[in-house]
């Protein structure tokens, strides 16, 4: 047993006022086995490749995000010259020049700001909201569960980037806050509105599948509320296969993201982005490819890096692939 | 089964009047104006904002507008657009080109993933195997969007092989945008199929099968794939309804006139009835396959009972 375990039962029977001595056993079976679901993810993560090929690439467009300017080779984005519009890539300048004439390979590193947040808000929103609704639902079960379970059919039927994109379409005509305004918070919000369903249907059969099991009952039996079972004892099984779809997820909402803004109901100019790039960029492609084609690869990059991460987490957390 | 259906038929409805409210009450409900933006730039007189917010029931509270909605929809009538086309029409127009571009999606889906699924499944860990875990990890991390692109400017602008706009040249336009919308889901038939199939051959049937010396050939055929197949056919069964609602980069970057290009200019002229018609019908076709495939595996799997 843990000593946050123990910690937990005793607060279970200190808020229940009992004393059942189950709470400091004198044989603890379990601590020569601690924490081992994670010991064992994290030994076989380690082996392999396709995560750490993930997590440097996943680094490198985080330190993009938060210091663009280290990955710039010195140029700024905005300072734009017309004379060198549409100039192809060369050993000086790696990525070009745009059709105003900037610096392509600072605009492109400037976008991963904007990419990253976005793709991380949203997942956040879009797993408080899955949470919530479906440990509430698999917990507590009948009409709930039912009309939970309806709602979330209603938003799974409607394609994530339709929804949001009428959504973002409406919202600056309205006075909604952070919708209205046009910015990453918005397209952040739309897009985990209408992405949540998946988070919650796995959360509900976790907390569906181990709601009877015997410990639930124990803590029960010992007087812990309703929502400190819930939190302490069931919500951690769903741990590991909320994290995996998460880390995946993050990648999926980056490409939303970029679509949204290229569809023009994302992000807008000024505002860099690999979506509005994109954009500019298509009716060159036959004289400049080199405009769509740099903030593609980097947008593709970093899908990337998140989804093989997720995918060597899944299979890091699922024993049944370990032999 | 037949209740098991009729039960399932039952719980589609609150879903699909939920699912085109939401839309509905998005389109309309929000404060924005569709009349202002139809007139664009220039401000209508009063009297015709007066005229065409009645045309458009714009006055009615939001239940009483979707009810209306509801009453005309069932009389076939989807409403008319801005323009004084029948959404009907629209639809009719659009729907053929989704339909194809589906079809042609659901091919590739069929023919790639189910075969590079089954080699890899058969040989797992092997060369072939390792290729197809790469190659679908890599297809899946790149946008639908930026494969649009690529497919373009490689196999269309540069090596000139197929098409890159329009629909001049028969279902021979559609292979492009086809196999780009077919991606991800080819990409996930195949490790489904590779899953399925790997599984399988360890089963204590294929081991019988051996056992009495049927040659390889015929265990994977005859008794291995129609059971590893269950779980695919029913994914692309389910994939036929999200492909049609969801072309809407595919068609748009390869100026197909198709339901999710149609939607995509409806949403950005606000024009409600076209989005809300539109939207609805790819949600039925959603759910609609979705019960299809329930139904399905009760019929491939005989130890599936639904009573």
């Amino acid at each position: 047993m843990t000593d946050q375990q123990q910690q937990d039962l005793i607060h279970d029977e200190v808020e229940a006022g009992t004393t059942t001595g189950l709470a400091s056993p004198s044989v603890d079976v379990t601590s020569d086995r601690q924490n081992s679901l994670w010991s064992d993810a994290w030994k076989s993560l380690k082996r392999n490749p396709l995560f750490w090929i993930g997590a440097v690439l996943g680094v490198i467009f985080t330190l993009m995000a938060i210091a663009p300017q280290m990955f710039a080779r010195g140029a700024d984005p905005r300072d734009c010259n017309l004379s060198n519009s549409r100039v192809l890539p060369s050993a000086e300048h790696w990525f070009g020049y745009d059709q105003q004439g900037c610096d392509y390979l600072a605009n492109v590193v400037y976008g991963a700001r904007n990419s990253l947040i976005i793709g991380v808000v949203a997942v956040l929103v879009l797993l408080v909201l899955g949470v919530a609704v479906g440990a509430i639902g698999g917990y507590y079960g009948g009409a709930i569960d039912g009309l939970f379970s309806r709602v979330a059919d209603i938003f799974y039927a409607i394609p994530t980037i339709l929804g949001a994109l009428v959504l973002l379409k409406v919202g600056p005509s309205t006075n909604l806050p952070v919708i209205s305004d046009r910015g990453p918070g918005a397209v952040a919000l739309a897009l985990a509105l209408f992405g949540w369903m998946t988070a919650m249907r796995l959360v509900r059969s976790q907390v569906i599948a181990v709601k009877s099991s015997d410990y639930v009952a124990a803590a029960r039996a010992m007087g812990a509320s309703s929502p400190r079972i819930l939190v302490r004892h069931i919500l951690p099984n769903a741990v590991a296969p909320v994290l995996v779809y998460a880390t995946i997820t993050i990648g999926v909402l980056i490409a939303a993201e970029a679509t949204l803004t290229y569809l023009g109901v994302g992000l807008q100019r000024p505002a860099i982005s690999w979506g509005l790039q994109i954009d500019a960029g298509q009716d060159l492609l036959r004289t400049a490819p080199h405009l769509v084609l740099f903030p593609s690869l980097i947008l593709t990059l970093t899908v990337m890096a998140f989804i093989m991460m997720g995918d060597a987490l899944r299979d890091a957390l699922d024993p049944r692939q370990r032999s | 089964m037949g209740r098991y259906v009729a039960r399932r038929l039952l719980l589609t409805i609150p879903v699909l009047l939920g699912a085109s409210f939401l839309i509905f009450a998005m389109v309309y409900a929000l404060p924005g104006d569709p009349i202002r933006a139809l007139a664009g730039d220039r401000p209508l007189a009063p009297a015709v904002v007066a005229q065409l917010r009645d045309q458009f029931n714009l006055n009615d509270p939001l239940g009483i507008q979707y009810l209306k909605y509801l009453g005309n929809l069932l009389h076939g009538d989807l409403g008319t657009d801005f323009n004084g086309r029948p959404v009907l029409d629209t639809i009719a127009r659009t729907l053929p080109v989704t339909v194809k571009l589906a079809a042609v999606a659901v091919v590739f889906e069929i023919i790639i993933g189910i075969v590079a699924g089954v080699f890899a499944g058969i040989r797992r860990n092997g060369y072939f195997d390792n290729l197809v875990l790469v190659s679908t990890t890599l297809i899946v991390s790149i946008p639908i969007l930026v494969l649009a692109f690529l497919a373009q400017y490689t196999l269309g602008l540069t090596l000139g092989w197929f098409p890159i706009a329009g629909t001049k040249e028969g279902i021979y336009s559609y292979i492009l945008p086809g196999l780009v919308l077919a991606s991800a889901s080819l990409a996930y038939v195949a490790r489904l199929t590779r899953t399925s199939v790997a599984e399988n051959l360890r089963a204590d049937y294929v081991r019988t099968a051996r056992a009495k010396g049927l040659p390889r050939r015929t265990i994977i055929v005859r008794h291995t794939l129609r059971n590893s197949l269950i779980p695919v056919v029913t994914y692309i069964g389910a994939d036929i309804g999200a492909l049609l609602g969801g072309a809407i980069v595919t068609e748009s970057v390869f100026n197909l006139p198709g339901m999710g290009r149609e939607v995509y200019n409806a949403v950005r002229q606000q024009e409600g009835a076209v989005v809300v018609g539109i939207v609805t019908l790819m949600v039925f076709f959603f759910i609609f396959f979705n019960l299809i495939v329930d139904v399905l595996y009760a019929v491939l799997d005989p130890r599936i009972r639904y009573d």
